[in-house]
């Protein structure tokens, strides 16, 4: 039954938005190719937020044209790699794995960061670098199928879990799901673990931000305990399924509409930029 | 043949998808207990054997060791009843083995060879015990037997060995040559060839149809008597694909009656564009129209934005997903390939199929044999198909609709358009331009030529029947496509290494290298060269081979090792077939020898011209007889439930529409999530402004009346974006038609009116076509279940789209009634124009009078509407359409979940429930706030009609007397119930 809902204040943007940081001269590194495909979104969410990229295909670096080693951040973006076969950012990271995982293990030894969005939290999660417990890297979680057996495209509320360098400030995410493969599940033990490390980064959460306890839509693939992206054990590198990337506007938001109306009612306009800007804001911050 | 094969199978310790799956399939009616599923990989090699310690090595780099397990050679260990492998037929496009062979040559630092390969297949094990002929079904529904091969064994069967290692192989041959075919022959022989094909002369079987006529064909022979030699089957294929419908449009082209002389493109599209644009003036938003692969309008002072739409009906009635897939990719590729490379930046879709839940079963075959797909099965490959092409390929889909009709059952149309974003100039020179000059190398990239789609282009010139090739049927490869697509647009344009470029589309090689020739005059190709899939195809199969995923480029010979050594480091296949000439002839060898040699003049302008004869008879229908119910709470939640008007949001949200970052109105709106006819994406990062999408057809109004049929589809399509905020002037559109018997001159009589219709009303309109495509035989002949013939013909459909650029996405509105009080409006008037409608539909009844359009009057009301919205009036609008306003209305209260209580100016002619689902064009239903009451009448004149104000939860309705109150929860468990479950 549809009754009148009442209209939740809840807030939509930063209350100020930070003024324009200047610019950090450490750099990103966004990795294309073989059907990456959200890179010039990332590129635009860390520009904004004042850090530099550069976006490279995984062949220019496996060829030794670009080097790791002048990066301080590392993405893997969003994308469709080797189109999902033999299991989503598997493929990907094989070809990680059989070309340049020296470089890139020199690199996590290094006080960087990796991020990893959706087809890049695969990745992530088929190389090891995601939960990482210790160096061997070795695969503990895995990105299985939806529970709905397909691809599903819709606007997700998240909740931090901990607070770590990530998350830090945020109260909501409100972004965009589109993946066929974020269902994350293990072991109990390795949940137990990633949860003591307090490693959970997002949980799936309702509109008001109660836990979505594992129904859908609001958990839109069945994934254990809600979990939507995690850290590492080091907490340097991030594995996420949603894409804050892809709602930076407060207009790409699915609810922006009703916000805007209601905010023009209240004589006041609607912030041009969406909270979801601040884990790329909080990347630039741990760099300066 | 392979020496050495192993095979690795790979399963869910706890398969998340075993409910979903076994749900979707026992919603079929197919009653099983579980349907699990096995991925299977085979290896299959020659010069070398693996190890099994290497075998288990492989295994682990294609398994996720956290939830799955794998065998190697050995039966995978289940409970089950039937065990049925799907695999791929020989030569069909295998994404998944190609993807686990270059896996493994990358681990093993190996090749794999030509005769070696790996190939993927899926092993379902069926729980519960099926009658033999539902294991058919079952089977039905997992494979489609035109490309997948199924191998079923019972328990019993399958034992401890499990299946059978099997590997798909193209048989080979030794390479046939180039033929001369004798044309000097009767009539009647020479339209044999014509509608079946050139007679092999090894295998005495007919090559599949040209689709050329007599008066080509004697075209054809004359041009070759006067060179003095025969034509060779290369040049006779050629021609077929040159000439065919589907490339020159020759229907659209011909000569019509007495007063078209010029046909009906020239004389009623291009005729239109041609005068708006010379009345616009320095307005003007057309850059380029009708003459690349795309058109393209401005979008700022940097950028412009292209569009096309496409149709692949004859393919997916074949094989849905394989069809769809190859249909959105090949219509990507008419944005990379138009100027010199545009970025496909937003996909759309539509299609028009029978309605799953009322299926007639058709066969191609006498006796009950080769069923046509039913519609459900039709309707979840073309799905599964669009979905994968966008998806994977990173372009977002926000936008497309679904319409059912049982004239759909045939042959269903699929439409898929994408839009795509270039920088005007890059260096002084203009991007939107290309011309390949002479000595320039003929560069192709992408895949492999193989015998996919052979008489792709003549195929979907004629009506499906029984001997419709297999050959047409292609599947696509996203991410081979998404590797060229990334050089191409991303590097090697705007290094400026090439000239030219186009898409290998319908006809292959032999349309797209013929094409870019005219730029230059001339072509010499080397079919030698051309990297084939398989060995064993004849000369003029790989020249009109559609195989999928390949461009066509005009490289500088200067440019060359720079162009290659890039396309290699992104590795995309790049091949030299060939050199642009200024020889005024298109030559093509092979093995030394010239196996077609045409001027090219003759080639491209040679065919002759046609005079087509029309008539056109109105028919009447009777009208409806039921009397109109005192309350029509009932009426409004049937329809609501209409399969056209309801919600098809499982097909939105399987599609990616947020990638890319623009999205701005999307397809579902609201708390509600309505559907919306319209999308709003912003595809420059940091521009104000943003791309709307609208598409609209009406071929329930196509029999009665197909003037006014195509007024309102321009209407609406142009209506879908106004609604958003965008001034008319910013709008342009494109159509396709698609057509039935188009040599039935009834039927062209029918055609002639519409495109009159599009004339007339884009004209007042001011808004021109930059892009069209038409279909023109949407027929299928075959057997009913009783073997009885019956012919099955789609309604004349037109599609019309719409782009449009918003000055400002940020002022954008959505569909959805946002406030508790806010103000109600019908903008624009109803009439008694039922005719076509879905009400009259429901009632069972066809009706005679649909909508007509005063489009002046509507064009001023637009902008009265967009100026609205820009200066902040509105809080929701959306346009009526199928359905009425009642539908509207109902739609706008559910998206916002909110309630309104309206009194409608029921005239004391009209019947109350025609007045609420009657479907008269130009008309919008907006919310305001009440504070800009006054504000918004000023602007919108007496157009506007207040009905009443939001609020509540119900949705009421009073006329003369009070007509309908109905929870808007109930109108949304309505709106969103037939699909649930799909």
């Amino acid at each position: 039954m549809a009754t009148v809902r009442r209209n939740i204040r809840r807030p939509v943007a930063a209350p100020k938005a930070a003024a324009v940081p200047d610019r950090i001269c450490e750099r990103a590194l966004i990795l294309s190719g073989y059907g990456i495909n959200s890179e010039m979104e990332t590129q635009a969410a860390l520009a904004r937020a004042g850090m530099d990229a550069d976006t490279v295909h995984i062949n220019d670096l496996i060829a030794g044209d670009r080097s790791l080693a002048d990066y301080r951040l590392l993405v893997f973006p969003g994308g469709f790699s080797y189109g999902d076969d033999t299991g989503a950012g598997n493929a990907y990271a094989n070809r990680i794995r059989n070309n340049i995982w020296d470089d890139l293990q020199e690199f996590m030894d290094g006080d960087n960061l990796v991020l990893g969005i959706c087809n890049g939290f695969q990745i992530l999660a088929n190389l090891g670098l995601v939960p990482a417990f210790d160096r061997t890297y070795a695969r503990e979680i895995a990105l299985m199928p939806n529970r709905g057996g397909r691809l599903e495209c819709r606007f997700v509320t998240l909740k931090p879990a901990n607070e770590n360098l990530w998350t830090k400030g945020i109260e909501r995410i409100y972004c965009p799901v589109s993946h066929g493969e974020g269902n994350l599940s293990c072991s109990p033990e390795t949940l137990k673990k990633i949860k003591q490390k307090k490693m959970v980064a997002f949980t799936y959460c309702r509109e008001d931000m109660s836990p979505a306890d594992g129904e859908y839509p609001y958990n839109p693939n069945g994934s254990v305990e809600d979990i939507a992206g995690i850290t590492s054990a080091n907490g340097r590198v991030l594995g996420m399924m949603p894409h804050p990337e892809r709602a930076m506007e407060c207009s790409n938001l699915y609810d922006w509409p009703l916000l805007r109306e209601q905010a023009r009612r209240e004589g006041r306009a609607l912030p041009q930029e969406s909270l979801n800007m601040q884990i790329f804001r909080n990347i630039v911050g741990y760099f300066s | 043949m392979a020496s050495f094969v192993h095979r690795i199978e790979v399963h869910f310790t706890k398969d998340p998808r075993l409910k979903t799956r076994t749900d979707r399939i026992r919603s079929l009616g197919i009653p099983v207990d579980e349907l699990h599923l096995a991925d299977v990989y085979t290896i299959a090699t020659t010069a070398r054997d693996f190890t099994r310690d290497e075998l288990v090595q492989v295994a682990r780099q294609l398994v996720n060791p956290v939830v799955q397990e794998f065998t190697v050679d050995e039966a995978t260990e289940a409970l089950f009843d039937e065990a049925i492998e799907v695999g791929f037929l020989p030569g069909v496009t295998d994404n998944v083995g190609t993807t686990a062979r270059q896996t493994i040559e990358d681990f093993l630092s190996m090749r794999f060879g030509d005769e070696e390969a790996v190939c993927s297949s899926q092993l379902y094990f069926v729980r519960g015990r099926l009658a033999p002929e539902m294991l058919t079904r079952l089977a039905g529904t997992l494979a489609n037997p035109l490309v997948n091969r199924i191998h079923m064994k019972t328990r019993q069967e399958y034992g401890k060995t499990g299946m059978d290692r099997i590997v798909p192989h193209v048989e080979l041959h030794e390479l046939p040559t180039a033929g001369p075919v004798d044309l000097d022959l009767d009539d009647a022989e020479l339209v044999t060839i014509g509608k079946e094909g050139i007679l092999d002369p090894k295998t005495r079987q007919r090559r599949g149809p040209l689709a050329l006529d007599l008066a080509q064909l004697h075209a054809i022979r004359d041009y070759f008597q006067d060179l003095g030699r025969m034509p060779t089957d290369v040049e006779l294929e050629s021609l077929a694909q040159t000439w065919s419908e589907h490339c020159k449009h020759t229907i659209f082209a011909s000569a019509l009656d007495d007063d078209v002389p010029k046909g009906l493109y020239k004389t009623f599209i291009q005729a239109a564009t041609n005068e708006i644009r010379e009345a616009a003036g320095e307005k003007d938003i057309c850059v380029s129209v009708f003459s690349d692969n795309s058109g393209a309008i401005i979008f700022d002072d940097q950028y412009i934005v292209t569009h096309k739409v496409e149709t692949h009906n004859s393919p997916s009635a074949l094989d849905p997903f394989g069809g769809a897939l190859t249909g959105i990719v090949g219509v990507n590729r008419d944005t990379i390939g138009f100027g010199l490379g545009a970025k496909p930046c937003i996909n759309i879709y539509g299609f028009c199929v029978g309605d799953p839940d009322a299926a007639v079963p058709l066969f191609r075959g006498k006796d009950g044999t080769n069923p046509v797909l039913p519609p459900r099965q039709i309707l979840d490959g073309v799905v599964r198909g669009v979905g994968a092409g966008g998806n994977c390929s990173g372009i977002p889909t926000p936008q497309g609709f679904c319409w059912f009709d049982n004239r759909y059952a045939g042959k269903p149309l699929v439409f898929a358009g994408t839009v795509g974003i270039m920088p005007r100039e890059r260096d002084g020179q203009k991007l939107f331009e290309k011309k390949a000059e002479p000595g320039d190398l003929i560069v192709m990239v992408g895949g492999r030529v193989g015998k996919d789609g052979i008489h792709g282009a003549t195929f979907s010139s004629e009506a499906l029947d029984p001997k419709s090739p297999v050959t047409a049927v292609q599947i696509g490869d996203p991410i081979t496509q998404k590797k060229f697509s990334d050089v191409i647009v991303k590097e090697a344009r705007d290094l400026g290494l090439y000239r030219s470029i186009t898409d290998n589309g319908a006809g292959g090689l032999s349309c797209s290298v013929a094409e870019m020739a005219k730029e230059c005059n001339g072509c010499h190709v080397q079919l030698d060269n051309v990297p084939l899939k398989y060995h064993g195809m004849a000369p003029w199969e790989i020249w009109i081979s559609e195989s999928q995923e390949r461009m066509t480029l005009a490289v500088p010979p200067e440019n060359l090792k720079t162009f290659m050594d890039l396309m290699e480091r992104r590795e995309v296949e790049a091949t030299v077939i060939g050199t642009f000439t200024k020889s005024g002839k298109c030559v093509v060898e092979c093995a030394g020898i010239v196996v077609m040699d045409i001027e090219l003049a003759f080639l491209h302008d040679g065919l002759p011209k046609k005079h087509l004869t029309t008539t056109f008879m109105k028919t009447t229908n009777p009208e409806p007889d039921t009397p109109c119910p005192d309350r029509l709470d009932a009426a409004l939640l049937a329809m609501m439930q209409r399969k056209n008007i309801c919600s098809t949001e499982f097909i939105t949200i399987q599609y990616d529409h947020t990638v890319q970052g623009g999205h701005v109105l999307g397809p579902v709106q609201g708390k509600g999530r309505v559907q919306s006819v319209a999308s709003l994406t912003t595809i420059v990062p940091g521009s104000k402004k943003a791309v709307g999408l609208s598409q609209a057809l009406f071929p329930s109004y196509s029999e009665i009346d197909p003037y006014n049929m195509a007024g309102a589809g321009i209407d609406t399509a142009i209506r879908g974006l106004v609604a958003m905020g965008i001034p008319p002037d910013k709008i342009a559109i494109l159509d396709n038609f698609c057509w039935c018997s188009s040599n039935d001159p009834g039927r062209l009589g029918q055609l002639k009116r519409a495109a009159q219709g599009c004339y007339d009303i884009a004209k007042t309109f001011g808004t021109p076509f930059i892009s069209g495509k038409d279909s023109m035989f949407n027929d299928f002949s075959g057997y009913d279940a009783e073997g009885n013939p019956v012919k099955v013909s789609v309604p004349p459909t037109l599609l019309i789209s719409s782009i449009g650029v918003h000055p400002d996405a940020g002022k954008a509105v959505s569909l959805d009634a946002k406030i508790p009080g806010d103000l109600v409006y019908v903008v624009g008037a109803t009439r008694e124009e039922l005719g076509g409608s879905e009400y009259f539909a429901q009632l069972g009844s066809i009706g005679n009078t649909v909508p007509v359009l005063d489009a002046a009057a509507a064009k001023e009301r637009y902008i009265r509407l967009a100026g609205a919205i820009a200066h902040e009036l509105v809080a929701s609008a959306f346009p009526v359409s199928h359905g009425g306003l009642a539908v509207a209305v109902a739609k706008v209260a559910v998206g916002g979940r909110l309630g309104m209580d309206l009194t409608v100016p029921v005239p004391d002619t009209l019947r109350p429930d025609y007045f609420l689902f009657s479907e008269s064009l130009s008309r919008f239903v907006v919310t305001i706030a009440p504070d800009h009451k006054r504000a918004f009448e000023q602007a919108l004149g007496p157009d506007a009609v207040l009905l009443g104000r939001t609020g509540g939860s119900r949705l009421r309705i009073t006329g003369r007397t009070l007509l309908l109150d109905v929870a808007i929860a109930d109108l949304e468990k309505s709106y969103k119930s037939p699909f649930r479950g799909y």
